[in-house]
């Protein structure tokens, strides 16, 4: 029995690193365009299948003066093949939102469907989704910045190899397909081993440096799907900073369409 | 000194505490209601102090499909006895299933979609000697289903227990001379019927539509008021509450930055047979100018079908309003709107801000103006009653 585990984990390592050198090996003829959007398939390959997760979010809100600021989140996400994810966020503070609920039904190029739901007067509001690049809770985050990702939202160029952290990236330009984003583009870091995104360049309208994300701390969960456990983006332009401290993930918790309808939206804690 | 014995049972309580996940939270505030006008009867006040407690016990188990909520309200007034006010504003138990939700107790629900007014929401009787502008609600008993299908959700109501809309006393402002007679109160039924309604409402979002459609029996939450002579030879108004049948539908469609908004009911019952609607959209300009600043643009058509006849402020009237989210981390905003009735002279000003302070401190103020009303319209009770408003309240 141990041997077949022992054998099974070098097949399986051997096919990964198999699958990478042919991605290197083909893509060194390809176009940077062919190249950029393969590399992101892959990326958002390896990402799929986790089904379901929750988890439980610290956004700390730091300004100029060093004056902080926390918000406490819940996260549901549901996993929808072929479409956008659906998202459940559930606010807890400041005291004043708690039992705040948000709604997402994300698409990759048609508006996504987005309801609010405010408790002191029992009310859902659907509400607009074309703030994409206004900020969320007073955060450094846009809206558009935590959406969930699909390849299609975007497209795709390969721009050059970069050791960034201490880790071998593939640096690739994204540039939003969506209407309504606040950047012209973003630059995305890529660990070569892993596929999973360590930093984010936000390029404004006026193609200047707007945001810079890094992400830290990753895990994996599954043996598969890595999470970053911190994310810090810092506003170049106003000195302002936010990060994310994610806690408490879970994979297949068993949630379905029923977890991330109105009815659940109206009780959600 | 603690004893082991006390010390034992506070590691129990905390225990209990954990395994049980008792959530509590609420908020105290203190408010400031002041008026710019005399008040047209001398027993009124030109401000008034006051202080509320809401709080809500939460605990939630079998995984979160069973839950229990506990929410107390009280206000104290200071010179109006009948705005110091206790009510259980929830005291729900619901259970959740893949395809039904079923909630008992006394609770609060919302219906509809436009801004200025709220015609198709019914389930609960407006508290309103807490705020003028008739958002807030008291607590309905009730037996509520959810019927969740693929095609929508169907809610059925039944709704046990008549609650009187609440009235300013005589020391209070927002009413006719003589204040209201809620002691008086009179209804077309009585005994069961009267305390019985029944709703069902199907809601149902596809792509771009959110739609509603919902049918209310039983006794009417607005009252006519009737004017009458007593023994004493004194006026008196009095509460009248009809049975009334309605039926409503609302309608928001979304399209990128503009949400298109319809609410129309017919009710029958109370006289002849009307209807009224509230049209309108909002468009909002998100981020303008990158400088987080979102402003929305709000207009609203506001129709009864009786006319000036109608015993309602608004029956042929425009309300317009600039709504500023400034999306700080003080999530400041400001609401700024105006009714006016398209034949008579009625402009109604309403100025709504807030914004929060560290992390549990919440400022509200709220500024407005009936004073242009003519004698005719339903308003005029209402004309030395400009106000401001401030309140403060510590969320915990």
């Amino acid at each position: 029995m141990k041997y077949l585990i022992v054998i099974f984990s070098i097949l399986f390592s051997t096919h990964v690193i198999a699958e990478i050198e042919t991605i290197e090996a083909v893509t060194e003829q390809i176009s940077p365009e062919k190249k950029g959007l393969k590399i992101i398939t892959e990326l958002d390959k390896r990402d799929t299948g986790f089904g379901d997760s929750k988890a439980t979010l610290k956004m700390r809100l730091t300004n100029r003066t060093g004056k902080e600021s926390i918000r406490s989140l819940k996260l549901n996400t549901l996993e929808v093949i072929g479409e956008g994810d659906k998202s459940l966020t559930i606010f807890d503070s400041p005291r004043d939102i708690k039992g705040t609920a948000f709604l997402s039904f994300t698409h990759a190029l048609v508006p996504d469907e987005q309801w609010l739901y405010l408790p002191a007067l029992k009310r859902v509001k659907r509400i607009s989704s074309s703030n994409k690049s206004g900020p969320f809770l007073g955060s450094e985050y846009a809206f558009e910045d935590l959406t969930s990702f699909e390849v299609a939202k975007y497209s795709y160029k390969y721009i050059k190899d970069e050791i960034f952290d201490g880790i071998d990236c593939f640096v690739i330009e994204l540039i939003p397909q969506y209407k309504h984003s606040g950047y012209t583009r973003e630059l995305l870091w890529v660990d070569k081993s892993r596929y999973i995104v360590t930093k984010i360049e936000y390029y404004d309208r006026k193609e200047s440096l707007l945001k810079t994300q890094l992400f830290k701390n990753y895990k994996q969960y599954l043996n598969q799907y890595w999470r970053a456990g911190e994310q810090i983006i810092t506003n170049h332009q106003n000195g302002k900073t936010t990060v994310l401290l994610w806690e408490n993930y879970q994979f297949k918790a068993g949630l379905t369409d029923r977890n991330f309808d109105k009815n659940t939206l109206k009780r959600a804690r | 000194m603690m004893s082991p014995k006390w010390f034992l049972s506070l590691l129990l309580l905390g225990n209990i505490y954990q395994v049980s996940a008792v959530d509590i939270s609420g908020y105290a505030g203190i408010e400031s209601l002041g008026f710019f006008h005399n008040a047209l009867d001398s027993q009124q006040h030109n401000h008034y102090l006051s202080g509320s407690i809401e709080t809500e016990i939460y605990h939630e188990w079998d995984n979160g499909t069973q839950s229990l909520a506990f929410v107390p309200f009280y206000r104290f007034s200071q010179h109006d006895s009948r705005r110091t006010h206790f009510d259980i504003r929830e005291l729900t138990w619901l259970k959740a299933a893949d395809d039904w939700e079923l909630r008992v107790g006394i609770r609060k629900d919302f219906w509809g979609v436009s801004e200025s007014q709220h015609l198709v929401d019914i389930i609960n009787q407006t508290d309103f000697v807490e705020n003028s502008d008739t958002e807030d609600k008291l607590g309905q008993p009730m037996i509520n289903l959810a019927l969740i299908n693929g095609w929508g959700t169907v809610d059925l109501y039944l709704l046990t227990g008549f609650r009187e809309r609440t009235f300013s006393g005589n020391e209070g402002r927002f009413r006719p001379i003589p204040e209201i007679d809620v002691g008086e109160d009179r209804y077309e039924k009585y005994g069961i019927e009267k305390h019985l309604a029944y709703a069902i409402r199907w809601s149902y979002s596809i792509d771009n539509w959110d739609l509603g459609l919902s049918y209310f029996y039983g006794t009417s939450r607005d009252p006519s008021i009737l004017v009458e002579e007593n023994n004493q030879g004194n006026i008196q108004l009095i509460p009248y509450y009809e049975m009334i049948h309605q039926t409503g539908i609302d309608i928001q469609m979304t399209q990128d930055n503009w949400l298109w908004k319809l609410e129309s009911i017919v009710r029958t019952g109370q006289g002849k047979a009307f209807y009224a609607g509230t049209g309108g959209f909002e468009y909002t300009f998100y981020n303008v100018f990158e400088s987080a600043l979102d402003i929305g643009i709000v207009a609203e058509y506001l129709y009864d079908s009786r006319g000036s006849n109608a015993p309602v402020i608004f029956q042929d009237d425009f309300f317009a309003a600039v709504r500023l989210g400034f999306n700080d981390v003080q999530s400041t905003e400001i609401l700024a709107g105006i009714i006016f009735d398209r034949t008579s002279s009625t402009k109604f000003y309403n100025v709504e801000a807030s914004r929060r302070f560290g992390d549990n401190w919440k400022a509200e103020l709220e500024v407005r103006f009936f004073s242009s009303a003519p004698e005719n319209d339903p308003a005029y009770i209402f004309r030395n009653d400009d106000h401001i408003r401030f309140e403060l309240r510590y969320y915990f």
